[in-house]
């Protein structure tokens, strides 16, 4: 069934995987999926941006850009 | 050797780490007293700032510490309240019943320049204010203060398989929000 994903088990794999090291299983299912999924390739680089904007929050500082 | 920053000089970032410390706290208050606690350390611990960051990452780095102490105690004394299980149903809503999803993520476009926009960031603000409080509570801890999850579990007091699905619907309200109202609001364009 793992070789199988989902959009919904995937898209919980992928942010399981920012939180934890995914079984062998997971990533292998997980890399089919995405391999072929353009929804599920554009959500995992969306929530890695989602970590880079809160590594970079509050963000730029208006009055040092003068 | 580096001059220790001026207490003037540490002064001029409170606001910076005002808003940081709201995002993750909620309560003008305690984040205006981890924020002045943070600056009275800084301003005792001037000397030993090592110029290797910027003074701003050093006082974040301060404030982190602060705020961490304040999140445990005020989890000792009243506990958040909310779902406490590992019920992940609500996020079925964004599922059709195969499994596909019913609105699939677009393409956003150009994400690393909403990074230099101040309003973007005040459209991630709006974002996570939006959530369930104890799911924006355990993302800020994770993505903002860099906890690892079963730090946060602890600190929540929940189980680490409540907390990875609490990380999973913060982000998938947090992307979708952002999807919707900012990347095709029109906002990421409009500059």
């Amino acid at each position: 069934m793992i070789f199988r994903l989902t959009c919904k088990e995937a898209s919980r794999l992928i942010s399981a995987g920012m939180d934890r090291r995914l079984s062998l299983a997971e990533r292998v299912g997980l890399r089919l999926h995405v391999g072929i999924c353009d929804a599920c390739t554009r959500f995992t680089s969306q929530v890695q941006f989602l970590r880079r904007a809160l590594k970079a929050f509050p963000g730029p500082d208006e009055r040092e850009r003068r | 050797m580096l001059a220790a920053p001026t207490p003037l000089e540490l002064e001029r970032h409170r606001p910076h780490l005002l808003r940081f410390a709201l995002l993750q706290l909620r309560d003008r208050s305690a984040a205006e007293d981890a924020v002045q606690d943070t600056l009275l350390a800084a301003i005792q611990g001037a000397a030993q700032f090592a110029g290797q960051s910027s003074v701003r990452t050093w006082l974040i780095g301060i404030l982190k510490h602060k705020m961490i102490d304040i999140l445990r105690k005020a989890a000792r004394e009243q506990p958040l309240d909310g779902p406490s299980d590992d019920d992940a149903r609500d996020l079925d809503a964004f599922f059709a019943e195969d499994g596909h999803f019913l609105q699939a993520p677009e393409q956003w476009a150009d994400p690393e320049r909403s990074l230099e926009e101040r309003r973007f960031f005040e459209t991630l603000e709006r974002c996570l204010q939006s959530l369930p409080r104890k799911t924006a509570s355990a993302f800020a801890m994770r993505e903002l203060m860099g906890l690892e999850t079963d730090e946060i579990c602890k600190e929540l007091g929940i189980s680490t398989s409540n907390c990875w699905v609490m990380l999973y619907r913060a982000r998938m309200g947090l992307r979708a929000c952002l999807e919707q109202t900012w990347f095709l609001a029109g906002s990421a364009g409009d500059r």
